[in-house]
């Protein structure tokens, strides 16, 4: 174990003072205990026991339990990647490339190399060793197409931005002073970076989406049509917390990585890869990150380059990037998307095509479905769905909150919009009547889907039925009033993970697992899970995460971590109950001698009867007696392989637009988002990732968009002043409503996950109330005022 | 980000001595733009001469019935001033409709006034920039220019000046004290930024020797009748598209004195002696106000993604000349545009 600073162990897991916070915060809740209108709805445990027993007894799942590594985060005990010190530190600085593409002809680090305090500067030309192939080279999340990206590797320049050479000096403020002294000639080659220039190079890719019937003919022979091309242009993820890693050197070859992930396991592995080490000799930690989005789902070169450093001085080494920096890694891809809906007139579907052409790189083909949603929502006997990806100068994209939905249902939702336009039909009726209670992709039901109380109760909450139909017919004063709605859809994953747990007798759990919490309340669920299914106390569970040796999990991503790893604690704890159990049975006179395992559980402290609350036996009791002091399980989750069904979130988003008649200026007064979720884990966690969902919504509807000058093949806007997202200001009314979604058959707790379902729908809501406000519909985000000038 | 040297200077005295022996280095009072175009290496001075504990920070009432700011004091400080409050609203909201809480805390007066422009071209050294590297070329003629300017742009730069202090400063008729190793002098607010003609590197006619230790106000506030609209891509946080400073006197409906300059539209704060002149004596209603509009944008010319601005400009001017005719001021807090 690494322990440089001496107290990385409270940062990693959860100290006894954290989780105190929760439980205060729990107390302050409890008389505001949600109440369910639907029992099959109560926060019950499935995998634990179907008849409650003690009244008395705590539960946790269901409820809004405070965040119990907030304390942590809020007074900066929390560590982060770049934060983690230790001896003999080194610092490095990244030089980029101005061009986009081209050859490094000639690299002159001279001037860089005599600054005092400088260690040596790597490039392509000295570095150590890496790997040469790219099987090497693949994480477990790479695009299955392509040659993944190779920092320092050769001459080659892909893309602007690239980093080409690695200052490794005493001090940062020396690295970064003698990064800019380093000198490069290239030799330029023509370059891309307009997708519009190169849409028709697109080439089409294989989507899972199943196209139906002959939707040109539908199409054609429709009563009423819509058809319309949108525009989603690049997004950077811009999390708070800078790409980062401290590259430990442990001696002999051996190296402890702290790395800003969402993945450490992924990291692990790639780096072990690249580098060609043991798995026993690279360990990764990132216990906490500071936002990702997606863009710590692959591992991102500042992991390689700080290794690079540690293996070239033999010394601990670590590397922050830049802001700017942190414009050369993934992004969301620019996508034009076209719609083609047919009607008949009573607003039934016959035709939909959905074709969409993304960026990838040069190098990769990365891409996401942004088709086929049309398919697990809307009815149509014909259906064409086209995925093409063009190549374009700059680096791979990748995952960023719901890819492919973000920009697909937004395409999608204002189509259906300009539809019930077209139609004179209500929005949220339009979709009604084409209300689909199967995937059509792959035609089988869902596991559930209370879409149709999503559009009801959020209509509801917004007062949807006060609409006036016509555009510019709602106003306040100088301001016109627009009231627009879209639906959300995302996946229900669910993925292999392992936890490991560690009772001891005085009723205390160590729960661990590899899965990174990046932000969105992972420590939290799995202490609120663990507690309630060891039947402790919330307060004597500890957390541990993002450790590569830890028992496995997944990438943190796809909105699985909540599914996957709950349900690899609820296994473990089970184990956890057996051996409790047998040693229970073993006391003499055992009051559980003749009791069966599914006839028992754990709640207060002890194992018990469910039919008989009174036959119980402390943990405690039954671990002394037995002379076990403690019990240590570790177990994987498993799903049943079931594809007789689809599994997916929903949601109904409705936003309300303030538009100053003269000027254009928008406001968005107030949103409404209607969940559907399966079994909410934390009513409060949840809030808040379908609030931040929400807020993104607003920045992709209104302001998010990387400035590109396609003459230099650059981003010129990047930094936060200049790319812009929301600020509180533009954040005003925002209001989640939880539909309760029982879902039986997609996992024993009912789980599907929510980090991402949130932005779904939300640009559209946004873009079909400026439409209603405005009469102007404007088809490209991000809707800016001056777009509302333009005469079309 | 270049290695440099720091001091710091005890009184303007020793500032301006500072300053003489070494011409490569800069003051620096908040470093809130300084120390970003350091980072980006588009400043590399050889030394930091810090000025920020000089003392300069009072804001006081002259004998002419005026007030004269320090150029220390924080933006903050300034727009929640009594006398400022009370006096020159104008300010106070052009003020509080810049940047962020934080920033505006740190930024000074003096530093307000020579903040630079955020043309995104002069920001990164990668490509070429006029004002950055005078010769290179402008890169935002033909390149990205949603923000740039409509109004006194020259074939060399078509920046904007960011500030939104100096907008009403400008309306205000402020002056600016500046010492230089020839003593003192004063100069009038509309003469302190240039047009960029052909050498936009040089943004102002303050000598890269001299101090600006105060700015001026003179008694006239228009306390009553005034507005600041500022329009932007996101509600708060963010550099003009194009701001609107306006101010009046008021006798029955018409109007008396009348100031009227606008931010995002030029490389100054831009004031047009004419747009005034077809105000003063008018009655305050809807035609005068597009005629002043009409006047002030007449010569105004769009290049590729900023000709939106003239209409934009034409609009806001006449809203907030209505708004301050109405005595109904923007609200920089209330976003509502009223
Ligand atoms: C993200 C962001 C958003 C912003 N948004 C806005 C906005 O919306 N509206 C707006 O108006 N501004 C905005 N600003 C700019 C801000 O107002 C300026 O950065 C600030 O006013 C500069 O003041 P300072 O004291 O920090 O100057 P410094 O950074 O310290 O100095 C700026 C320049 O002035 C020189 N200097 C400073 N004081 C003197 C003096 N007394 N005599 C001679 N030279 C001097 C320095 O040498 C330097 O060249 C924003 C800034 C940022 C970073
Ligand atoms: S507008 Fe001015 S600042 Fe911008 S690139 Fe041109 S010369 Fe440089």
């Amino acid at each position: 174990m690494v322990c440089h600073d001496g107290n990385w162990a409270p940062g990693l897991g959860i100290s006894r003072r954290e989780v105190l916070t929760g439980t205060v915060a729990l107390g302050a809740i409890g008389s505001g205990r949600p109440s369910y209108a639907d029992e099959t709805q109560r926060p019950a445990t499935a995998l634990r026991q179907d008849n409650q027993v003690s009244k008395s007894m705590t539960l946790y799942i269901g409820t809004p339990t405070s965040r119990v590594d907030g304390r942590a985060k809020v007074t900066g005990e929390a560590k982060y990647a770049g934060e983690f010190n230790t001896s003999g530190l080194a610092y490095s600085s990244v030089v980029e490339s101005t061009i986009p593409k081209g050859r490094i002809v000639r690299i002159d680090t001279s001037d860089a190399l005599r600054v005092e305090g400088v260690l040596d500067v790597l490039t392509h030309e000295n570095r150590p060793r890496m790997a040469g192939t790219d099987q090497a080279w693949k994480d477990d999340v790479a695009p299955e197409e392509g040659s993944p990206f190779r920092p320092l590797y050769d001459d080659k320049i892909m893309f602007s931005g690239q980093p080409i050479a690695l200052v490794l000096a005493e001090e940062w403020e020396i690295a970064r002073y003698a990064a800019s002294l380093v000198r490069v000639e290239y030799e330029k080659q023509a370059f891309v970076t307009d997708l519009y220039q190169q849409r028709d190079q697109a080439f089409v890719v294989k989507k899972p989406d199943k196209p139906h019937g002959d939707a040109g003919r539908a199409f054609a022979a429709a009563a009423v049509r819509h058809e319309a091309e949108y525009f989603i242009p690049t997004e950077h993820h811009n999390p708070m917390e800078l790409f980062a890693s401290t590259a430990v050197w442990d001696g002999d070859d051996k190296l402890t990585v702290y790395d800003k992930t969402q993945g450490v396991q992924n990291v692990q592995r790639y780096l072990c890869s690249v580098f060609n080490k043991k798995s026993d000799d690279l360990r990764v930690i990132s216990p906490y990150v500071g936002g990702a989005f997606g863009a710590g789902l692959r591992p991102q070169y500042e992991a390689v380059l700080a290794v690079l450093g540690a293996l070239a001085l033999e010394r601990s080494v670590r590397l922050v990037l830049t802001r700017r920096q942190m414009y050369g890694l993934g992004h969301r891809p620019a996508t034009i998307e076209r719609l083609a809906l047919g009607a008949k007139a009573d607003g039934t579907l016959d035709a939909v095509t959905h074709e969409a052409i993304a960026v990838t790189s040069q190098f990769e083909d990365f891409s996401r479905n942004d088709t086929g949603w049309a398919a697990l929502l809307y009815k149509s006997a014909n259906a064409k769905y086209v995925h093409r990806l063009a190549r374009l100068d700059v680096p791979t994209s990748c995952d960023m909150r719901a890819p492919g939905a973000a920009p697909g249902v937004y395409a999608l939702e204002s189509a259906m919009d300009e539809l019930a336009v077209a139609l004179k039909i209500d929005p949220v009726e339009l979709r009604l009547r084409c209300y689909s209670d199967r995937d059509q992709n792959e035609g089988v039901p869902y596991t559930s889907k209370q879409l149709r109380e999503c559009y009801r109760q959020g209509a509801v909450a917004f007062g949807w039925d006060k609409r006036s139909a016509e555009p510019r017919s709602m106003r306040d004063g100088s301001e016109l009033v627009g009231w627009g709605m879209a639906t959300g859809v995302w996946e229900a994953l669910q993925m292999p993970a392992a936890a490991r747990i560690v009772l001891t007798a005085n009723g205390h759990a160590e729960v661990s697992c590899a899965a990174s919490d990046i932000g969105t309340g992972t420590y939290t669920i799995l202490a609120q899970v663990a507690a309630d299914m060891l039947g402790l106390p919330i307060e004597n569970i500890s957390i541990k995460l993002g450790d590569s040796s830890l028992p496995q999990a997944p990438v943190e991503g796809g909105s699985w971590m909540a599914a996957s790893a709950s349900h690899a604690v609820a296994t473990t704890a089970q184990e956890v109950r057996g051996e409790l159990l047998a040693l229970a049975k073993a006391m003499k006179g055992s009051p559980l001698a003749d009791a069966k395992f599914e006839d028992t559980m754990l709640a207060d402290g002890k194992v018990v009867s469910k039919q008989d609350a009174s036959r119980a036996v402390s943990i405690t009791d039954a671990m002394r007696h037995g002379a076990v002091d403690r019990i240590e399980k570790e177990k994987t989750n498993s799903f049943p392989d079931d594809s007789s069904h689809a599994r997916n979130t929903h949601s109904a988003v409705f936003a309300e637009v303030k538009v100053d008649e003269q000027l254009g200026v928008i406001r968005v007064t107030r949103v409404v988002s209607a969940t559907a979720a399966g079994r909410i884990l934390n009513t409060k966690t949840a809030h808040s990732q379908i609030m931040g969902g929400v807020v993104w919504g607003i920045g992709m509807a209104l302001h998010e968009e990387t400035v590109f000058d396609h003459r230099f093949g650059r981003i010129m806007n990047a930094n936060i002043a200049e790319y812009h997202v929301p600020v509180n200001a533009d954040v005003q009314d925002i209001k989640v409503v939880f539909v309760d979604e029982p879902d039986t058959i997609i996992n024993p707790l009912g789980i599907k996950g929510l980090g991402e379902i949130g932005i779904v729908g939300v640009a559209a809501a946004i873009a079909n109330a400026v439409y209603h406000a405005t009469g102007k519909r404007v088809r490209d985000l991000p809707i800016t005022l001056d777009k509302l000038q333009r005469s079309t | 980000m270049i290695n440099f040297q720091y001091a710091r200077a005890n009184d303007v005295a020793d500032a301006v001595r500072m300053i003489a022996t070494d011409p490569t280095a800069k003051f620096i009072a908040g470093g809130t733009n300084l120390i970003d175009l350091m980072k980006e290496d588009v400043e590399r001075p050889s030394g930091l001469i810090d000025i920020s504990r000089l003392p300069l920070k009072g804001v006081e009432e002259t004998s002419d019935g005026g007030v004269r700011i320090g150029a220390l004091v924080p933006n903050s400080d300034l727009a929640w001033h009594p006398l400022i409050e009370q006096r020159y609203p104008l300010l106070r909201n052009a003020i509080l409709a810049g940047a962020s809480q934080q920033l505006r805390n740190m930024a000074s007066t003096g530093g307000n006034l020579l903040q630079r422009t955020r043309c995104a071209y002069f920001y990164d050294i990668a490509t070429p920039c006029n004002k950055r590297e005078p010769g290179s070329g402008c890169s935002a003629i033909g390149g990205i220019n949603r923000i740039h300017a409509i109004l006194g742009t020259s074939e060399s730069c078509i920046a904007t000046h960011p500030s939104d202090m100096c907008v009403a400063l400008a309306a205000l008729d402020a002056k600016v004290h500046v010492t230089g190793p020839a003593g003192e002098r004063v100069l009038a607010f509309t003469d302190f930024h240039r047009l960029p003609d052909s050498s936009p590197q040089t943004d102002t006619n303050l000598h890269p020797n001299e101090l600006i230790t105060a700015v001026e106000l003179p008694a006239k506030g228009f306390p009553a009748n005034y507005s600041y609209l500022k329009i932007r891509d996101r509600l708060s946080y963010a550099f003009a598209l194009v701001s609107i400073a306006a101010a009046m006197e008021l006798e029955g409906g018409t109007i008396g004195e009348a100031r009227l300059a606008l931010g995002g539209v030029a490389h100054k704060p831009w004031r047009d002696s004419a747009a005034e002149s077809a105000l003063r004596g008018q009655p305050a209603n809807q035609t005068t106000f597009e005629q002043a509009a009409d006047i002030l944008l007449r010569d105004a010319r769009g290049y590729e993604h900023n000709t939106f601005k003239i209409d934009l400009a034409r609009r806001g001017i006449v809203r907030t000349l209505t708004q301050a005719a109405q005595a109904t001021p923007q609200s920089q807090s209330d976003k509502k545009i009223r």
